[in-house]
């Protein structure tokens, strides 16, 4: 409840995206008008898994806990769900646009390629769940307080943050997979982001036993940044090639 | 016991500079202030047609949609090209103009968001109300608020009408020097009165202790810069920056004063009022650009927002000073919505900023939940981006307020209703989805 905590938690939750979005995004204005329609459909697909939820806990008994913990899982599943579907909405749309764009272009690309349209929409996907995972908690760590005062963990803020990181990598990652799926119509692909996705909400839901859902959050986050690097074309080639030329270049200058 | 005087606005759509064409050699800054919307017309965003930005090195001539742009200058900017080529550019320039603009509007939200959150005088409400807002909201009686919020809204919203009719009027009978007078003495009581104001609230948040002389260095320099910047030449950044201050200036007031419902409904009546002044033919504002299309002169410098060059004139509506009553001239804000040229750069009607930044304040006074603000925001840039888009479609004039606030609306009430238990239970419980 610090300072301290304020910033290291805010720069833990958001400095990678941070970092991407300054270095890969805002250059190019076109990608960030596709960074907030990204951000756009991930709201959308947020507000309607609240209406579904807000109308199931409204027509159940408000006294019975488990069935509201209940229905709060219920609630976690259906909003990765309804994630999944705008996302494969959101692809559909960025296609009809290139699609329209190339049509009318004299030259054969369009501006802007859809794998690249996929990292960008992954990283808005991001971003925003990450915003909406985070920003008020790192509000509330502003404020007066001490964490874990009546038995919770006192690692809440932290753990929170790695969370969010984690999750907003995910997304970026599962953007690339699932429009690459959707591009190749390799349906397994699309199945395996979707149960994914469903297996780290499911993992979450595992807190305040950090040990059963952090770690293995990393695995898949890690896994999956592999899989992205190597679906989007890239190679241990390509890898050794960048490493080469940077120790080329550092000896040559 | 303070006396608020609120301008209203007029516009005038800029005509940017980077032409290559020979008419535009005579245009100076005076000349290029073309049309200006009438400020009487309510703040209703006057999407005037947006000229795509095809404008490349080379020549490009497209057929003028929009009325409210001088036929002259922006005819110029046209040449034919093949289509392809044209879209492609179209949409590279459209979108670097989409961000030029998404630009400006998230720092004037930044800066409202900003003093809400920390200089809680703009959010503590008195029973200070602006004599267009006359009835009192009952904080017990749901049905009784919401009759006075519809009466206040339609009180000044019909204000904002016939203020526009005068300024059409005006307009018509040729009474420059009055406009222009009108406009001269709004921009002084913004920067000054208004700076003032809120460079006292700012100091007594942070117990700055500030004597006098010092405040009136300050407040002096801020307002002489202002002025110059805004009605003669300045560094186009420094206008920029000053536009975005004074709408947000002017964003924090609507927030203070106006009553809670009402601000709502306001907001909803004011982009309908855009849609129907903009879209019918016998809309005030219509009226206006093609008198003024017809007279082929600029009208007068208005508020906008450009990011080639901006002039800004805040029109002076006179209101009865009551003592103990906060006065507002209604913000008859043109808004011009157009793509600019070339270099040109986009334009905005100031009008678009404000209620853009009313909208998303609101959202933060809000209970301190930073995921409305957040909603909100995106809402109100997806809203812009597809006017945009759509004035890029129709190449006609629309109204840039009606779909950015539709969204902001929408997504403030249901995310401050249903996202927000909902993600306060998620993160209660560190369930992550």
């Amino acid at each position: 409840m610090t300072l301290a905590v304020f910033f290291g938690c805010a720069f833990i939750a958001f400095g990678p995206a941070f970092a991407l979005f300054v270095f890969t995004v805002a250059k190019d204005p076109l990608r960030v008008i596709i960074l907030i329609a990204g951000a756009f459909f991930w709201l959308l697909s947020l507000l309607l898994s609240s209406l579904v939820w807000f109308i199931a806990i409204k027509a159940s008994n408000s006294q019975d806990l488990t069935l509201q913990r209940g229905l709060l899982i219920f609630g976690v599943f259906f909003s990765v769900l309804l994630q999944e579907v705008f996302r494969f909405a959101y692809y559909r749309l960025l296609r009809k646009a290139t699609e329209g764009l190339a049509a009318i272009s004299d030259d054969d690309g369009s501006a802007i390629s859809v794998r690249q349209m996929a990292y960008v929409a992954g990283l808005g996907f991001g971003i925003m769940s990450g915003a909406f995972s985070m920003i008020n908690i790192l509000s509330d760590s502003l404020g007066p307080g001490t964490v874990g005062i009546f038995g919770d963990s006192q690692y809440y803020f932290i753990i929170t943050a790695l969370m969010t990181l984690a999750l907003t990598l995910l997304h970026t990652f599962w953007g690339v997979l699932f429009f690459e799926g959707c591009e190749k119509s390799r349906w397994w692909v699309i199945a395996a982001v979707v149960s994914l996705h469903l297996l780290v909400a499911g993992l979450s839901l595992l807190n305040p036993l950090y040990e059963g859902s952090l770690p293995p959050v990393y695995g898949i986050t890690l896994l999956m940044g592999v899989w992205a690097f190597f679906s989007s074309g890239g190679s241990l080639h390509s890898l050794n090639a960048l490493c080469t030329r940077r120790k080329a270049e550092g000896e040559s200058s | 016991m303070r006396l608020l005087q609120l301008w209203a606005f007029g516009f005038c759509h800029l005509l940017f500079m980077n032409t290559s064409d020979s008419e535009e050699d005579s245009y100076n800054e005076r000349s290029a202030l073309v049309q200006c919307e009438s400020p009487t017309i309510p703040s209703y965003n006057q999407d005037h047609d947006m000229s795509l930005p095809q404008e490349t090195d080379t020549k490009r001539r497209r057929p003028v949609s929009s009325g409210l742009d001088e036929p002259g200058p922006v005819e110029r900017e046209r040449a034919s090209t093949p289509d392809g080529e044209e879209e492609e550019l179209t949409l590279k320039y459209g979108a670097k103009h989409v961000i030029m603009l998404f630009i400006p509007v998230t720092l004037c939200m930044v800066v409202v968001v900003a003093t809400i959150k920390s200089v809680s005088f703009y959010t503590e409400k008195t029973s200070q109300r602006l004599i267009y807002t006359p009835f009192e909201e009952d904080p017990n009686s749901v049905g009784q608020r919401l009759l006075n919020s519809l009466l206040n809204t339609m009180v000044m919203i019909s204000v904002i009408v016939v203020m526009t009719i005068i300024l059409v009027v005006l307009y018509k009978y040729r009474c420059y020097k009055f406009i222009h007078g009108w406009l001269i003495l709004s921009s002084l009581m913004l920067l000054f009165w208004f700076s003032f104001m809120y460079l006292g609230e700012v100091f007594k948040t942070y117990n700055v202790a500030m004597d006098y002389p010092t405040l009136v260095m300050i407040i002096w320099n801020f307002g002489v810069v202002g002025m110059i910047c805004i009605h003669w030449k300045g560094p186009l950044r420094l206008q920029q920056a000053y536009l975005i201050v004074i709408s947000a200036l002017m964003a924090l007031i609507f927030i203070k004063y106006l009553p809670e419902w009402s601000a709502w409904v306001i907001l909803g009546a004011i982009s309908i009022y855009d849609l129907i002044a903009v879209l019918c033919p016998k809309g005030p504002l219509r009226m206006l650009v093609e008198t003024a299309q017809e007279r082929n002169e600029p009208i007068f410098p208005a508020l906008i927002y450009s990011s080639a060059m901006v002039w800004m004139v805040g029109m002076a509506d006179s209101s009865n000073p009551d003592s103990g009553e906060l006065h507002f001239t209604s913000c008859h804000m043109l808004k011009c919505l157009l793509v600019g040229f070339l270099t040109g750069g986009v334009k905005l009607g100031l009008g678009d900023f404000i209620f853009y930044s009313v909208l998303v304040g609101k959202a933060a006074t809000t209970g301190g939940d930073w995921n409305t603000t957040l909603a909100c925001f995106v809402a109100i840039l997806i809203g812009l981006c597809l006017t945009l888009l759509l004035l890029a479609i129709f190449k006609k004039a629309l109204p840039a307020l009606p779909i950015s606030i539709t969204f902001g609306l929408v997504f403030y009430f249901s995310t401050d209703n249903l996202v927000r238990p909902f993600m306060d239970s998620l993160a209660a419980h560190q369930y992550y989805i």
